[in-house]
């Protein structure tokens, strides 16, 4: 009996920790009262997000976390990464268990309505596109009438797939799995003429295969895909957090400033960098951080461009092209609202 | 019956004559014989056993080849196992699976870290052992130490941090308050009077001080020492905290496999006796409860852990993402282990009840001391066959996103590094055996009881 | 506790504390309290937590456009016809109740002639039949799905290479390509013929029955029913001038079109339900027969019958008595197991319904009530089905 009764206090003990602990309201002050960010990331996409084999993730989508942690915690590795598959991805952040996702999701008006979400931004434009076999001889998607097409379930790009070929008139076959390494290996061993995702997705992808070099990924991009982080609904201070913490990499790229010469800027006379770096107004305060937030995430993490070359572009195995993700005046679309 | 006899039987259904003799048969003993009995006894039987022995003729020696003699043993990546690189057919790539076996064992667990997985894994089979192992003494302080102190540790070893520290300050803090309550009471018992009855106070009482309250002393001295290591431990070399999200491999299918059994032996013996209470609404609960957690299948009250239980509580309580599926798979089993347990309570003759009751025992002093004892003995294979079954239920929580065993086995089947055509065929095969093992072991022993308990029934 | 042999108070008299009436009730109604306050808190929490999270909730998805496809369906779904989240939950039902049926009735006869095959006396067949049962038994049926789709797939040729079978059936990873049959109006006929067989079968057997009792004549009952229900059709079939064309398959730029197809995915889970169900069946008829007790073989030897009639007049009925309620357990648990459809991608109820439209809909809540509702349906159907028989079973008993 009395075993018992210790073991029910111990029981009620545990329930009562793991509830005291976030008592506030406001993801922010949860944040600062937890000590870290927990980001929901996808679960293994190089360049995105991947962890190596220590558990460490690095990727474009994982630098935007750090990049947040960093303007909090001035730490870029207080971030609790959460793995989440493109099924689990929502149920997790509506649920609260992660801050925020960051995870090639894409930006469409449904998410932001019925299920209540908000995109923080576009941190990659991409689109939806095909690979095939290279002895296929395809070289063009409207050639794929009649083909399987193996896909992830619970995507958008489901759906791309569907209207594409309704749109194109063309018949095909669907195969649906639940993880994007099911998909891979049923298109690896035959089972599809075809897969599809996303195509920084097909890159990425293409790495897992034996031979990649026998793959191509044909040139249609079929989709708009403004892949970028996401927060729930009903927090608007952390939505801005979020938004802003990434458009201060993208300000950070336009204004020339570096990992390297972050420091050098603080002396700057030029009345955007000076906002930026927080020497001028206070700006951080007004996010709730401190003002000086932008240069800890450029000092941190680094700009925008840096992240994407580290990643996924020529510095990383991908080799993605800038293209659409180049910034504006770069002749791409990638455009931050001013900081003032 | 009407009188069916020789005589008015219809014709056609009574031979009326003998059959002329048949001559002897050729043999009965020896070598020749059983071949011709065991296995050309009628055309049909002598073709079935040619059929049979070509299959295994057509498949053992391939499966053989392929797995062990053309296999490669050694190699630190694909190039070892492709049969153009080495220059001979190749069979099974273990050399793969030595390369990703401790990402078998520990999924993603920081490597750093890794000793206290084994800690676990020791005491484990420390429990296991001991509440197995039939002539293993002190049965009683071992299920104590499985179903109390293993879970306590295990949580406070794996998961480290700060809420295991608070968590462990807490049990040692706990465990002295009871140690100081027994010391009392070893002096003076009679303060115990209102728990227990008088008879078993003047037991008590009949002893020296030093040996009152034995038993529960030895359970108290046992928590104490084990979490005074744990204390030790997290002091001198310290238990950082490794989160849920990089547990996978062998120790998240035991971890599964463990909560399971903990949690679902106690609470479907609960569930049992509520089914069998003469209580309308706590029979009605448990029947409702066990029907419609039996009629689903466990994917989906997996699902239902992962994404409505999130739903069910208070935004900031949600539950981790590991914690999910334990509680699914704890709540599945629970219902089918009430069910074995049932058929338990069901064969215990109506007499032990009675007998029971008639010695003034209450119902929970009858169920404890009486009828459980009784009832858990004989379905202890019933409860092996449903452990069993629910060793291979855990691979599901691989579809709810969880690194268990065989989803680190999938994991690494999409790993260029060891891509190669016999990859997958190995994998499976690992796997296979790792289950088949733990399975076949675990039915062997659910035989070897099953015998004992019958040599026990007989006269 | 209160009662001790030595309480020597009159009935009656004793603290209302101690009745056990009234703790019967208190224990009852602290129960239902806690329940209720469960349920009730879980309720309020998730009513919360959807408005707080905006999520949408009802069924009101039901009727909307689904705007993705599913490959194997048996009734017209498509995303360009519109169909809505109510046809796809549709599509997986029957997908799912499909592969059930089909896997009960392969896993039966497997299950049968493994469980006899393992009491056989030939040597060879029943070692074999024990390999099986316990290797089958002692892996995770996941394991065995992802087994047999990579088995069914890997060793077949792609779509341009497929093995041609006689009968236009194509063979390749992609599954088997049989010609799919046209039927022509007159066909009906035909199905009219073959049910009028069935029913003049049925009466034959009666008849001979009958005729068995009172005379002890015995006649080929299998044989003439097997005539009467092949041959009759067969011959309207030809009279009314063979209203039936096949489309063949035809050679296309990846795959062969036309014709139907039969997915691998399909095939895989088939198998694998089937092989994994059919040792547990195995080992419940094994059971069965060794419960018919060996006085009843012996007395039916002694009578004369041979092995086969003494199984098949002797001791299979009285087995079935006790195998009939482990085997719809069994056929509930193939059923359920085919849920483990959606690791291999075969678009049974929950790959549809609680993997796709879930994620598109984001409906938890409804949408694995509706998934576990379905299954609850047919197990709770199924049991009282069986309760009936088990009664009638009874019955028979003396």
């Amino acid at each position: 009996m009395k075993m018992f009764f210790a073991a029910t206090l111990a029981v009620a003990a545990t329930v009562a920790c793991a509830g005291g602990a976030q008592a506030q309201s406001g993801t922010l002050a949860q944040i600062k009262s937890k000590g870290s960010v927990t980001c929901g990331v996808g679960p293994g996409l190089a360049g995105f997000g991947i962890p190596d084999a220590q558990g460490n993730w690095s990727g474009l989508d994982v630098d935007l976390c750090r990049s947040i942690a960093a303007a909090i915690f001035n730490d870029p590795s207080k971030v609790k990464f959460v793995p989440l598959s493109s099924k689990d991805r929502f149920t997790a952040l509506q649920s609260g268990e992660v801050d925020l996702l960051s995870r090639n999701t894409t930006w469409t008006l449904s998410r932001d309505t019925s299920l209540g979400l908000n995109f923080a931004g576009v941190n990659y434009y991409d689109g939806q596109g095909f690979m095939v076999r290279k002895k296929l001889g395809v070289d063009s998607a409207l050639k794929l009438a009649g083909a399987s097409v193996c896909t992830q379930q619970g995507t958008t790009t489901e759906l791309n797939l569907a209207d594409y070929f309704r749109a194109n008139k063309m018949k095909y076959e669907v195969v649906a799995f639940g993880t994007s390494d099911e998909t891979i290996k049923a298109y690896e061993s035959g089972r599809c003429d075809a897969f599809t995702t996303d195509s920084s997705g097909l890159y990425a992808e293409r790495l897992k295969l034996q031979v990649p070099t026998d793959h191509i990924v044909l040139p249609e991009i079929i989709s708009k895909e403004p892949l970028g982080p996401v927060v729930r609904h009903g927090d608007d201070q952390w939505f801005d957090i979020v938004k802003w913490s990434f458009n201060a990499q993208l300000n950070a790229e336009e204004l020339g400033i570096t990992k390297a010469n972050v420091d050098e800027m603080l002396k700057s006379e030029n009345p955007e960098i000076k906002r930026f770096v927080g020497t001028e107004g206070k700006f951080g305060e007004a996010l709730g951080l401190t003002n000086d937030w932008a240069y800890r995430i450029v000092k941190l993490v680094g700009n925008y461009g840096e992240s994407f070359e580290r990643n996924v572009g020529a510095g990383s195995q991908l080799k993605i092209a800038r293209g659409l993700n180049a910034l504006w005046t770069k002749g791409g679309l990638q455009y931050a609202p001013p900081i003032r | 019956m009407t009188d069916a006899t020789l005589e008015n039987a219809p014709y056609s259904f009574v031979r009326k004559d003998t059959l002329p003799q048949e001559a002897p048969p050729l043999s009965v003993a020896g070598p020749l014989a059983w071949i011709r009995t065991n296995l050309f006894s009628s055309p049909l039987s002598s073709i079935l056993t040619l059929i049979g022995i070509y299959l295994v003729i057509d498949t053992v020696p391939d499966m053989i080849r392929f797995y062990l003699i053309d296999a490669v043993w050694t190699g630190s990546n694909r190039d070892a196992c492709l049969a153009d690189k080495v220059g001979r057919p190749v069979g099974a790539c273990w050399a793969y699976v030595a390369d990703r076996v401790q990402y078998f064992i520990y999924g993603s667990y920081s490597v750093s870290e890794r000793w206290r997985v084994n800690i676990v894994f020791a005491m484990f089979a420390l429990g296991v052992v001991w509440l197995l192992w039939n002539r293993a003494p002190l049965k009683k302080v071992g299920v104590f130490f499985f179903f109390v102190i293993l879970p306590a540790s295990a949580f406070i070893l794996l998961l480290g941090g700060d809420r295991a520290e608070g968590f462990l300050r807490f049990l040692i803090l706990a465990t002295f308050a009871l140690a100081v309550v027994y010391l009392v009471l070893s002096f003076k018992p009679s303060l115990i009077k209102f728990w227990i009855g008088e008879g078993q106070l003047g037991v008590e009482e009949a002893m020296p001080p030093w040996q009152r309250f034995y038993r529960p002393k030895r359970l108290i001295l046992i928590a104490m020492v084990v979490f005074g290591l744990l204390a030790v431990l997290d002091e001198k070399v310290g238990l950082p905290r490794v989160d849920t999200g990089l547990w996978g491999g062998v120790m998240v299918t035991l971890l599964i496999s463990a909560v399971g059994i903990v949690f679902s032996l106690p609470l479907g013996v609960l569930l049992a006796l509520g089914r069998r209470s003469r209580l309308p609404a706590i029979q009605l609960l448990s029947v409702i409860f066990i029907e419609f957690v039996r009629g689903v299948p466990l994917i989906t009250v997996l699902f239902m852990a992962n994404t409505m239980l999130p739903l069910f509580v208070p935004q900031e309580w949600s539950p981790d993402r590991l914690l999910r599926p334990l509680i699914g798979v704890a709540v599945f089993a629970a219902a089918y282990m009430a069910e074995v347990v049932r058929g338990g309570l069901q064969a215990i003759p109506k007499g032990q009840y009675e007998g029971a009751m008639s010695l003034g025992l209450g119902y929970w002093q009858m169920m404890r001391l009486i009828i459980l004892p009784q009832a858990l003995r004989i379905v202890i294979p019933g409860i092996v066959n449903t452990f069993i079954g629910l060793f291979k239920d855990t691979t599901l929580v691989a579809i709810v996103g969880i690194f268990d065993f065989l989803r680190t086995i999938e994991a690494t089947l999409v790993d260029p590094t060891w891509a190669t055509p016999t990859t997958r065929g190995t994998g499976y095969a690992f796997a296979a055996i790792f289950y088949f093992l733990c399975c076949w072991g675990m039915s062997r022993y659910s035989v070897a009881v099953e015998k004992r308990l019958a040599a026990g029934q007989k006269r | 506790m209160a009662s001790t042999p030595s309480d020597a108070r009159e009935p009656g008299r004793a603290s209302l504390l101690y009745d056990p009436k009234i703790r019967g009730y208190f224990y009852q109604i602290a129960l239902l309290a806690i329940v209720g306050f469960l349920i009730w808190s879980a309720a309020s929490n998730a009513i919360e937590n959807l408005r707080a999270q905006k999520i949408a909730s009802g069924f009101g998805f039901w009727h909307n456009p689904a705007g993705f496809d599913v490959n194997q369906k048996l009734i017209p779904f498509s995303a360009s016809s519109g169909s809505t989240y109510g046809q796809a939950f549709l599509v997986g039902l029957l997908n799912t109740l499909l592969v059930a049926a089909l896997g009960i009735v392969f896993a039966t006869v497997l299950g049968f002639l493994v469980g006899v095959g393992r009491l056989s006396h030939n040597w060879v067949v029943a070692k074999l039949a024990t390999i099986y049962v316990e290797v089958i038994r002692n892996l995770p049926l996941l394991l065995q799905l992802f087994f047999w789709y990579n088995a069914v797939l890997k060793p077949l040729p792609d779509a341009r290479n497929s093995i041609h079978l006689p009968g236009s059936i194509y063979l390749n990873n992609r599954g088997i390509i049989l010609p799919s049959p046209q039927f022509g109006p007159a066909f009906e006929v035909v199905v009219i013929a073959f049910l009028i067989a069935v029913a003049a079968a049925i009466a034959f057997f009666i008849w001979a029955r009958g005729q068995q009792a009172k005379t002890g004549r015995q006649y080929h009952n299998g044989w003439i029913s097997l005539a009467l229900v092949l041959g009759v059709p067969l011959v309207v079939f030809f009279l009314v001038g063979q209203p039936l064309s096949f489309d063949y398959p035809q050679q296309g730029r990846f795959n062969l079109t036309g014709g139907m197809q039969i997915f691998p995915e399909f095939v895989a889970l088939l198998v694998g339900l089937s092989t994994y169900t059919a040792a547990f069946i195995a080992e419940v008829v094994r059971a069965g027969i060794l419960a018919v007790s060996k006085g009843q073989t012996e007395a039916a030897n002694a009578l004369g019958l041979r092995s086969g009639p003494t199984l098949k007049l002797v001791v299979i009925p009285q087995a079935m008595r006790v195998i009939i309620p482990p085997l719809t357990s069994q056929y509930l648990n193939l059923t359920k197991n085919s849920s483990l459809a959606v690791a291999i991608g075969y678009p049974d109820l929950v790959q549809v319904f609680t993997g796709t439209v879930l994620n598109q809909t984001g409906q938890a809540v409804e949408v694995v009530a509706i998934t576990m509702a379905v299954y609850l349906t047919i197990s709770l159907v199924t049991s009282f089905f069986m309760n009936i028989y088990n009664k009638r079973m009874a019955l028979v008993e003396r």
